[in-house]
């Protein structure tokens, strides 16, 4: 039953965060609006807005550069093991 | 009272976000009855719209007696991590880091799976009905999500069940009229769409929900979607660059 239950919660929160980066980013720039909204609501706006696509750029290109730099890993150890 | 300018992007990002969630869950459903059977297909389907009704049974009400502001934030915020994990996923598809999210690939492997004798119970097929099952719960549950996101908080409940409803019809009519997996829908683009229409209203009810008076109230939305495309399509540019990936 607790099993399922966490399995459940699992699937349910895998809704939602996928890339736990991008979740971060989006739940930091989210306190960094609320903080902001404190002295204008327009400003509040602007940083959740700049935040939010800070944060979807900056994940892209971090996955991008750690999948190409594992690509680059694997090509030194082929090389490696081929020079044997 | 409601008008179709403000109903229609609740309208459509409901009918595009239930689009690509019938896709999944009638494509699993199409696989299981072909190999399996309907009748325990079926069942399955039945179930978990079943209990998918039991739940917006049990939640419907209790939206109405939550605040507005906390509801705005708590929607807005998980909207903004479902339509940015879209978003994000699919421009990784876009420049090749993930590969395609391809139906024929999900029907193909979940036919072999299902054509395994080792799993072919005698009367009701329990495989066949708790992958139809769990299919039509999980991706129900996404649309029922949907639509509470894109319609509880401005009162477009309505609106954005009637485009979600019309998803789903066109998606089953299809599916019915084809009998076949629907990998012809450009499901990449499509997810890419939803993405940033529900990373747009999540932006925009986030905001309202911390006080954000945004210029142009409702109108501020096309524009926000519009700041997410751009930044998406830049960003796709930026890591397709060869030299960019070549240096890293």
């Amino acid at each position: 039953m607790v099993k399922v239950l966490a399995r459940l919660l699992r699937e349910l929160a895998g809704l939602f965060v996928d890339d736990g980066l991008l979740a971060i980013f989006v739940l930091g720039s989210v306190a960094a609006a609320a903080v902001a909204s404190l002295l204008s609501g327009l400003w509040g706006g602007c940083v959740l807005l700049a935040g939010s696509l800070w944060a979807l750029s900056v994940s892209v290109i971090g996955r991008a550069r750690a999948e190409s730099s594992g690509e680059h890993l694997g090509r030194f150890r082929q090389r490696l093991q081929g020079g044997r | 009272m409601t008008t179709l300018n403000m109903a229609f992007p609740a309208i459509s990002a409901a009918f595009l976000g239930a689009l690509v969630e019938a896709v999944e869950a009638v494509t699993i459903v199409l696989a299981v009855a072909t190999v399996r059977g309907w009748r325990s297909a079926g069942i399955g389907a039945l179930a978990g719209l079943g209990a998918l009704a039991l739940l917006v049974l049990i939640l419907g009400p209790l939206l109405e007696r939550v605040p507005l502001r906390p509801l705005q934030l708590v929607i807005g915020v998980l909207l903004l991590l479902f339509g940015m994990r879209w978003l994000h996923k699919a421009i990784l598809r876009a420049v090749g880091i993930i590969p395609l999210h391809d139906e024929q690939i999900i029907f193909e492997r979940q036919s072999a799976l299902l054509r395994d004798p080792a799993h072919r119970p005698a009367r009701l097929d329990r495989i066949a009905a708790l992958a139809s099952f769990k299919a039509v719960l999980l991706e129900g549950l996404e649309v029922v999500f949907i639509v509470l996101a894109v319609g509880a908080s401005h009162g477009l409940l309505g609106a954005a069940t009637l485009g979600a409803l019309a998803a789903c019809l066109l998606i089953i009519a299809i599916a019915w009229a084809v009998r076949r997996p629907l990998a012809r829908l450009p499901e990449n683009t499509l997810k890419f769409a939803v993405g940033i229409l529900l990373s747009a209203f999540g932006v925009f009810w986030t905001g309202e929900g911390l006080g954000v008076a945004w210029p142009g109230d409702d109108f501020a939305i096309p524009g926000i979607a519009a700041l997410f495309l751009l930044v998406a399509l830049a960003t796709i540019e930026f890591v397709r660059r060869p030299g960019m990936r070549a240096r890293w």
